[in-house]
């Protein structure tokens, strides 16, 4: 019987699981008590077939009353014992391996928010789920049991084949001949199994991610009636889970009937052996019983350890993937204690970053005694862009980058409009601010400071931005606003960017501003949640203001409304507006033109739409005779 | 989000319920009719029973095997070893050949079972699999905006996965537990009736133990079902806005959110883990109480010699296996709860049923009166209010002729969305009816619906896969021509072909590097693609520029000549290639007429478009 649960071949799943010593590291001191008392408790349960073979050589064989009564008493008190050892072992790990998963799905979360938006858009979010889910699970389970019971598991077998050697040297080895086989086919097949488990939880990922999608995706889904496509996409995602599901059973059954019927073999060769001897006279008939009791009581943990070795190898796999995003990069300079200890690994791609990052800190953190410092800077102030180059990070490094050679400056206090045609790369150059992408080269300076020198909340609670796609959070209209504000803003400053966002609309929802929206809320329309993402961008007078095309999904009067009130916002704040109409446009004191790759143009609306064709194009769609027509109309 | 006390799963219990009484989506607990639950296990399980029979056979066979060992025992002491000692080999060698085919009989056995289980596990997860995601899209536009999308992933991913525990390791355990139980029992009646019935007498208590472990852990385990879904929702809802969370700077607002929900799933997974330690103790006393009980009571008649020694060393070996499964049957147990939990939650989400149901007889469409693709529209006595009260339409009659182009202005609110959702069968009427060439809309299959009409929104959302797939939702069986031609129409072609891949680029996780207005152009190809009667465009313009608008409108000029078609639009530039103009306010149509005729005159829409003529400067 194997002594030794885990192999030379699966290693490289202890090295997997060793990786959980960050988070196990708390409640090590329980999980090993409670190892502890599970063997004492195991011991104890081997100790009743030799109290039992007491009183069948004994007690029972001289017809003595006192002894068998003295005999269920020893019975009885490690029948006690054992129960409750048992129990306390529960209790001991209840709390603290709960607390173990709640832990790492907080550190998965937390990492998770704290990954470049870049990682986000590789990653579907099924995948992240299902590793914050049903693999954090795995992992508890694997602790709870496999952990605890290999290392149980193993004394408990390694201390009932010592009691059988010593009651009977023949019979022991006998029982001990399948060890070997036994050990080899668990190792090849554990191989193959972990290879097919990891196959499985990457499909059901795939799974997740499809209901995710139709869930998300409804609308369309019943726009164009295409449920039985979808349901396809689901039937054969889930018959291929199936499949491999199937093949994992089959490897578990194979080891199932090794592991149940090589010992049982050899117990049979140690009856037959066993009985010979005792008809010779050379062993008691209580000797055999209870080597025969312990021979059997030995069968659960030997036949165990196939599951047991099975659900460590999906725990291994689990941890893998729960390693995979964890190993991933963070921004740099966000606050390092959103890392586990151990999770942490420096990847090569963020090494300068973080190297520069924390370079500079010294430098900003004096800047921040003094934040007037960088508003008088005549010629460094407001926003800059210098030589940025822009190319995605899994683009293929051959590719022209999106952005190339971007020079552009907002003077402090002036707001300029960002003008180009659909996927000229507006949006992204907008990311580059708050930093959810990193520049490729080149600069972006803010008052004359560098961004990439600013800890990313600083800059990020100096630079407020509203997104083309108006996300709103499940909470109330008041929480979802006034996050884009500082602490302690209240209800002045709601009123007021409600005002600017011309979004009175919420005082007539159900429970005014503190009606919850968001997905767990009242669902709003496009207009009015773009409405309140204005709001929040606003809400916290940021110094820098980045819109992304904010006025797209209101109607004409709600717009010039919004426009009106946005202009006294805009008067001093330094303003980086992507506008697809004239009417945005307006609202800045320039526009540029983003055109392939680069900023083509700047200058006022007026003066672009006299000299640029394109922009002329952009801004009335007529090719450009039509607009000289028109201009000569007027 | 935020702050935890606006968060409505973060309250104290009896504020949820009182939240509870006035919508039931807010705690996560839809009306379950009694039963439901048994009934879907049992629906579940009906296609399978000649397999689940095969399938307890082996299990019975495999226990008959492994269960014969001690019994083997005894006959070796009892029989074979006297036999021995007079010479007579056979007994013995009778015992070894015994044991032998035994122990390759369990071997054998049990590896036909697990692979027989594992195919019906699949099977059945398979089956509940596939209802969940054909129910939850059969279900309309309504539930979902209700019922939030991470709870419906949480219903079809840990809550099935908890369901495949039960039928995993569950079943088998019960079924072992049950046949040992019955096994030994016979064994030990046999072996001896009085020994016999004490070990059956000690079920009793085992019985109730069992009982009281249920009642609590039930009500552990629905806590922790609820519990999960909070945490998913949240999870899900960051991962998705993973943007403005940056932007914001809400990381850590958002720790401590997830925390506390966090902290709530911790609490009653611990809970769960406790029960399951005090039935292991409770159990555990029972038990060896009785083991002990026996063996005294054994011995003594051995000393009486009222009973074989054999006998007895058989029944004390049987014991020891009568209450090991105890334990298992906990495990059980637990995956049971569990189960049952979420199989609770899922009966209650197929129990919804779809607000928008498909006709019990559905009728075609009659024949196209002339040869242009589009066909007539009615509202007839149409009144809309959501099911929660709160009218958004008061009664109209609207009649719109094949072929009429109808722009539908008005503000936010005004009931424009609603009017499309209507036609488009998102949503049906409180009263009156919706006519396509005078058949109801109700009285439409899916399909044939989708043929007649297509709505095309605002929020332009790609799914995974190429850019080419998407197009094709339109038309799953369009040729790639085809679908490139669709994509020329409209204006998008360039921007596809300059992808990486072209049409087949994957779009990955929502079109991240897709800009706005590109999705909605591949939204417009998709439209086009599908080829409908009725083609209905909810702000669908919203994000792209003045070129691409300009695009689509000639697109449209062409594409929508003979279609029926119904615009909503903001930006008035849509209405120069509409032949009239709805404008909508507070759920009512205030003008109706000819563009040309309503700039004219001195309403609303007068107004509308000289604000819009100034908007463009």
């Amino acid at each position: 019987m194997p002594t030794t649960p885990v192999s030379a071949e699966d290693r490289s799943a202890v090295r997997s699981l060793l990786r959980l010593w960050p988070f196990v590291r708390p409640v090590r001191a329980r999980l090993l008590t409670a190892a502890f008392v599970a063997i004492v408790a195991s011991c104890v349960g081997l100790v009743i077939p030799l109290v039992l073979k007491w009183m069948v050589d004994g007690p029972v064989a001289d017809r003595d009353p006192a002894g068998v009564w003295l005999g269920a008493l020893y019975l009885l008190l490690l029948g006690f014992a054992e129960a409750l050892l048992f129990g306390l072992r529960r209790w001991l790990v209840a709390r603290p391996l709960s607390s173990v998963e709640a832990e790492m799905r907080a550190a998965l979360y937390r990492h998770l928010q704290r990954l470049p938006v870049a990682f986000h858009d590789r990653w579907p979010s099924g995948q992240l789920l299902s590793r914050g889910t049903t693999d954090l699970m795995l992992l508890r389970m694997f602790l709870a049991f496999p952990l605890t019971f290999l290392l149980v598991n193993g004394v408990t077998i390694l201390v009932g084949v010592v009691i059988m050697l010593v009651q009977d040297w023949t019979l022991g080895l006998v029982v001990l001949g399948p060890a070997v086989p036994v050990m080899v086919t668990c190792a090849v097949f554990e191989k193959k199994y972990s290879e097919v488990a990891r196959l499985a939880q990457d499909q059901v990922g795939d799974l997740t991610t499809v209901v995710e999608e139709s869930v998300l995706g409804i609308r369309i889904v019943k726009g164009f009636g295409r449920h039985r496509s979808q349901a396809r996409k689901f039937r054969e995602l889930s018959r291929t889970l199936r499949g491999t599901e199937l093949r994992k059973a089959r490897l578990l059954a194979a080891i199932w009937a090794v592991i149940v019927t090589l010992p049982e073999l050899a117990i049979g060769a140690a009856l037959v052996v066993g009985a010979v001897r005792v008809a010779d006279g050379q062993l008691s008939a209580g000797t055999l019983v209870a080597f025969l009791s312990t021979a059997l009581a030995l069968r659960w943990p030997v036949e165990s350890i196939g599951f047991l070795l099975a659900m460590s190898q999906e725990a291994a796999t689990a941890t893998e993937r729960y390693f995979e995003v964890m190993d991933a990069e963070v921004e740099a300079g966000v606050a390092a204690g959103s890392r586990a200890a151990g999770a942490a690994r420096v990847g090569d791609g963020g090494t300068s970053q973080a190297v520069q990052a924390l370079g500079e800190a010294p430098r900003s953190a004096e800047q921040r005694v003094n934040p007037g410092a960088g508003t008088n800077a005549g010629h460094g102030g407001g926003l800059r862009f210098e030589g940025v180059r822009f190319r995605y990070p899994d683009a293929p490094p051959d590719s022209p980058p999106l952005l190339d050679r971007v020079d552009l400056h907002i003077r402090p206090g002036e707001s300029m409009a960002l003008v180009g045609a659909t996927g000229s790369g507006k949006t992204t150059l907008t990311a580059l601010v708050p930093r959810l992408h990193e520049v490729t080269s080149g600069r972006i300076t803010l008052d004359g400071e560098d961004i990439t020198a600013l800890p990313r909340e600083e800059l990020r609670a100096m630079v407020a931005v509203a997104f083309e796609e108006p996300t709103l959070f499940s909470a109330s209209v008041a929480d979802n606003v006034l996050m884009g504000a500082g602490e302690g803003a209240g209800a002045d400053e709601l009123e007021r960017a409600l005002a600017v966002a011309q979004a009175d609309f919420v005082h007539a929802l159900p429970e005014g501003t503190a009606t919850q929206v968001g997905e767990q809320g009242l669902s709003l329309s496009g207009g009015q949640r773009q409405r309140l993402a204005l709001a929040r961008a606003v809400v916290g007078r940021p110094r820098f203001l980045v819109l992304d095309d904010p006025l797209s999904a209101l109607d004409v009067h709600t717009e010039a409304a919004v426009e009106a009130a946005l202009r006294h916002v805009l008067a001093d704040t330094t303003a980086l507006i992507v506008a697809h109409r004239p009417s945005t446009v307006l609202l800045a004191d320039r526009v540029a033109l983003l055109s392939g790759g680069r900023i083509a143009a700047v200058g006022t609306h007026q003066e672009l739409l006299r000299t640029n064709a394109e922009y002329a194009h952009l801004m009335s769609g007529r090719d450009e005779h039509e607009e000289l027509q028109e201009g000569d109309d007027r | 989000m935020t702050a935890p006390a606006t968060t409505a799963p973060d309250k104290e219990e009896p504020a949820d319920e009182a939240r509870a009484a006035d919508d039931p989506f807010d705690r996560d607990v839809l009306p379950t009719p009694p039963g439901a639950t048994g009934a879907l296990l049992r629906s579940l399980l009906a296609p399978m029973k000649a397999r689940v029979a095969v399938t307890t056979l082996l299990l019975l066979l495999q226990q008959a095997a492994v269960q014969a060992g001690p019994l083997l025992v005894a006959y070796a002491i009892d029989r074979a070893v006297p036999a021995f000692r007079d010479q007579d080999h056979g007994p013995l060698v009778a015992v070894g050949a015994g044991y032998l085919l035994c122990s390759l009989a369990a071997g054998g056995l049990q590896y036909a079972f697990i692979a027989a289980s594992a195919r019906v596990n699949q099977d059945v997860l398979l089956d509940l699999r596939g209802r969940i995601f054909r129910h939850a899209q059969a279900l309309s536009v309504d539930f979902h905006e209700r019922y939030t999308s991470g709870r419906l992933i949480s219903r079809s991913t840990t809550d099935v996965e908890s369901l495949r525990e039960l039928l995993d390791e569950g079943l088998q355990e019960l079924v072992t537990v049950v046949l040992s139980f019955v096994y030994i029992s016979a064994m030990l009646l046999w072996l001896d009736l009085g020994l016999g019935a004490v070990a059956v007498a000690s079920f009793v208590p085992l019985y109730g133990l069992v009982r009281m472990y249920r009642r609590r852990a039930g009500r552990v385990y629905r806590q922790r079902s609820t519990a999960i879904a909070a945490v998913i929702v949240k999870f899900v809802e960051t991962m998705n806005g993973i943007r403005p969370v940056r932007a914001f700077r809400r990381e850590a607002a958002n720790d401590a959110g997830f925390a506390v929900l966090n902290r709530r799933h911790e609490r009653t997974n611990g809970d769960a883990l406790l029960e399951m330690a005090r039935y292991v103790v409770g159990s555990r006393l029972v038990a060896n109480t009785a083991v002990a009980g026996i063996v005294l009571w054994g011995a003594y008649r051995v000393a009486d010699d009222t009973l074989a020694l054999g006998a007895l060393a058989a029944a004390v070996l049987y014991l020891r296996r009568l209450y090991d499964p105890i334990d298992r049957l906990g495990m059980f147990l637990n995956s049971y709860q569990s189960a049952a939990a979420s199989l609770e939650k899922i009966a209650g989400l197929l129990a919804q049923t779809p607000s928008v149901p498909e006709p019990p007889a559905p009728k075609e469409l009659p024949a196209k009166a002339s040869e242009h693709p589009g066909r007539e529209v009615v509202f007839d006595g149409v009144r809309f209010a959501y099911r929660t009260g709160g009218e958004v339409l008061p009664r109209f009659d609207l009649t719109i002729p094949a072929g009429q182009t109808v722009a539908v202005v008005g503000s936010t609110g005004a009931g424009k969305s609603t009017l499309a959702k209507l036609l488009a069968r998102f949503y049906d009427p409180s009263e009156g009816r919706v006519l396509l060439d005078g058949t109801d809309l109700r009285d439409l299959a899916l399909p044939e619906l989708r043929r007649g009409v297509v709505m095309v929104t605002q929020e332009a959302f790609l799914f995974s896969g190429t850019v080419a797939e998407n197009i094709a939702i339109g038309r799953p069986e369009a040729t790639r021509e085809e679908i490139e031609r669709a994509a020329k129409a409209i204006g998008a072609h360039d921007f596809i072909a300059a992808l990486p891949d072209g049409y087949d680029t994957d779009v990955r996780k929502r079109g991240g590097r897709i800009s706005a207005g590109q999705r909605q152009l591949v939204a417009f190809a998709r439209a086009l693609l599908a080829d409908p009667a009725v083609l209905i465009l909810d702000e669908a313009t919203s994000s792209l520029d003045v070129p691409g608008e300009r695009a689509v409108q000639r697109a449209m000029a062409t594409v929508l000549r003979g279609r029926t078609a119904v615009v909503i639009a903001h930006r008035l530039s849509t209405v120069e290639i509409a032949d009239r103009v709805l404008v909508m306010e507070h759920g009512r149509i205030v003008e109706d007429g000819a563009p040309a005729e309503l700039i004219a005159g001195t309403g609303r829409f007068a107004d509308l478009h000289r604000a819009w003529r100034d908007s463009l400067a």
